[in-house]
């Protein structure tokens, strides 16, 4: 199904999940970047805000429009509210020596996403294939995703940093969304056309004043795809991945390491990576302990440590290993390349590593 | 990712920091692991560690743990009647049938003959399925063989050689590495199975000095140790190129790990 709305009835949706009772998180303007936070209404989406991104680099742009979403991938991704930074997996207590262990309670509101972008609705379904796998189904991860609605919202100003088209992951959602929007900026003027992408999406629009879509309409996202495709400022080819883990000793490996600070900036801003650490608190009395998982990096040493020290302890290593795993083994491991294209590993890197020139360089035999 | 509760119901010291320890269930027991698998071992308010098993009897898991990190060392002190954690069993085992038919080389380094040990028991409970059982313990000091008295008992029914690598003047054994035992042994190089246990170093070199000899790499089984969190291929540590060695492995035949192995840093 699809829908015209106006722009200023894009409310009308977050106001429908908020009734249905969803946590509505959507990208707002924080600390200078565009972030995800909770929000009551439409007007709180930032208005006529783009951005600049390169290597290491992200400004806030004045675009003086009325889009609402002018930007492209926004600093954070949503991995933070699927696979929280720190999560409690196991509460304890010891009384006279006897140990009881329980799972904590889930939070029972069920969150909305509102405007994931294409590269990051991709990212999710690469989440999906961690946590959900039918071997190792993580329960809180489940209970969030099983009640997560998703409204997606397509690309139209690429950022240069970005290669969805290359991933085949974007600029515009094709699947895994209860509604999908495109921003259409037509004469001064802002509409969304609303697709449905499930049966509570169709029944939420259905509930909605709307107008039907005309040719001009469908016309008019066909070529918002189009431009954004063309203007997408980096590349990543399919054959480069595998040529690269062939050349596991070429001297570019040892070129990165020089340059990388092993920060493992890129693994946290990654809307995939999902490596984490488990670690036990306990109380002052020693009497309750709680395990908790935190999100960790292969960039750290600690990350591969065992008796005699870490697997991996050059730099040189840490980075093949990163790089590798996301666009190599990811394929055998889940069936789904590790990288949707986002391009945030490139705009977060300190020093402004940028993937896609990596991989390049390392596909091509050395000189 | 909820432990279930054991309790310490014995525990022998093998060397200054090893321990054997034997839980049992407080309330309902755990799958029973099979050989070469491994459980996570959490001490209350301290952390989890993946630990091999070194013999099941009945619901009753026994380990042997050498104590270096936090957790370790807590499981190695933990008093009788103390509760531990249990999750598991996890893993791709040794997989003994493996060898049905054929004779078996079992090799251990240190600590290593821990998760070999249920391979040997299990092989010796049954000869008439397997052919000649050899078993080869190398470790660094006489003080570091593990299980000398099993090794004694089995030595009636299987040819049992140990090395070390440095001893006093009073060792009247071998010394030298463990791979030097190879040679001591009778053992059908075509069609004979290798399980291999120790450091890597110590298998890698073991598994070659093997395939040097005509065994095919197919034949041989190694048991990977990377660092573990999770157990369930969530944490992402135990990584080595496309495996998760806490699922696909920690027991994988050389032939499918000896390239990835080949190149260090992975």
């Amino acid at each position: 199904m699809k829908v015209l709305l106006g722009g200023g009835e894009l409310d009308t949706i977050v106001q429908a999940l908020r009734m249905q009772g969803h946590t509505v998180i959507g990208p707002v303007m924080t600390n200078g970047v565009i972030a995800h936070r909770e929000i009551h209404s439409a007007e709180e989406l930032p208005v006529g805000v783009g951005e600049e991104q390169d290597g290491g680099r992200y400004r806030l742009v004045d675009t003086g429009t009325d889009e609402r979403f002018a930007f492209s991938s926004p600093s954070e991704s949503w991995k933070q509210f699927l696979h929280p930074p720190q999560a409690l997996l196991v509460r304890a207590k010891r009384e006279n020596g006897r140990v009881s262990v329980s799972e904590p309670e889930y939070d029972e509101r069920p969150m909305a996403f509102f405007g994931v972008r294409s590269c990051d609705l991709a990212a999710i379904g690469i989440l999906d294939r961690v946590f959900l796998a039918p071997d190792a189904k993580d329960a809180s991860y489940a209970h969030r995703r099983t009640g997560l609605f998703v409204v997606a919202a397509g690309c139209a100003n690429p950022a240069s940093t970005c290669f969805c088209a290359s991933m085949n992951t974007g600029p515009t959602p094709t699947a895994g969304f209860d509604l999908s929007l495109a921003e259409l900026h037509r004469d001064g003027k802002i509409d969304y056309l609303v697709t449905s992408g499930s049966e509570r999406g169709e029944a939420l629009l259905e509930s909605l004043p709307h107008r039907p879509v005309d040719a001009d309409d469908v016309l008019a996202a066909e070529t918002v795809h189009t431009t954004a495709v063309a203007e997408m400022g980096r590349q990543l080819l399919p054959e480069a991945p595998p040529l690269a883990a062939m050349n596991l000793d070429h001297p570019q490996w040892d070129d990165v390491a020089e340059r990388c600070l092993a920060c493992g900036n890129c693994t946290m801003a990654c809307p995939t990576c999902f490596c984490n650490s488990t670690h036990d608190t306990t109380n002052l009395t020693g009497t309750e302990a709680e395990r908790y998982r935190t999100w960790d990096s292969c960039f750290s040493l600690d990350f591969s440590a065992l008796q005699d020290g870490p697997v991996r302890p050059a730099v040189k290593d840490r980075y093949r290993q990163w790089l590798l795993h996301k666009l190599v083994t990811w394929h055998d491991q889940f069936d789904t390349s590790g990288c949707v294209g986002c391009g945030r590993c490139i705009t977060w890197c300190p020093v402004g590593i940028d993937i896609t020139a990596e991989i390049a360089a390392l596909a091509k035999e050395p000189a | 990712m909820i432990p279930v509760m054991y309790e310490v119901v014995s525990r022998s010291w093998d060397a200054e920091d090893v321990a054997t320890i034997a839980v049992a269930p407080v309330g309902e027991a755990i799958v029973a692991p099979a050989p070469g698998q491994f459980t996570m071992m959490w001490a209350f308010g301290i952390g989890e560690s993946p630990i091999s098993i070194a013999e099941v009897q009945g619901d009753v898991l026994i380990h042997t743990i050498r104590g270096v990190g936090a957790v370790t060392a807590a499981l190695t002190t933990a008093e009788i009647g103390e509760q531990i954690g249990v999750r598991g069993p996890f893993g791709r085992g040794w997989g003994i049938d493996f060898a049905e038919g054929h004779d078996v080389a079992v090799v251990a380094g240190g600590l290593g003959l821990a998760p070999l040990r249920p391979v040997v028991l299990g092989l010796l409970a049954e000869p008439e399925r397997f052919g000649k059982v050899s078993v080869l313990v190398g470790a660094r000091t006489p003080k570091g063989i593990l299980y000398p008295d099993d090794l004694d008992a089995w030595s009636t029914s299987a040819t049992v050689e140990t090395t070390v690598d440095a001893a006093p003047s009073s060792w009247t054994g071998n010394v030298g590495l463990v791979t030097t035992l190879i040679n001591k042994i009778d053992f059908d190089t075509t069609n004979g199975r290798v399980f291999i246990c120790g450091p890597e170093i110590m298998m890698t070199s073991t598994a070659k000095a093997f395939t040097a000899r005509g065994v095919p790499p197919q034949h041989i089984r190694i048991s990977i140790e990377r660092n573990m969190h999770c157990a369930v291929a969530h944490c992402g540590r135990c990584q080595l190129g496309s495996l998760f060695i806490c699922k696909d492995g920690p027991v994988q035949e050389w032939s499918d790990v000896a390239q990835v192995l080949e190149v260090g840093g992975r």
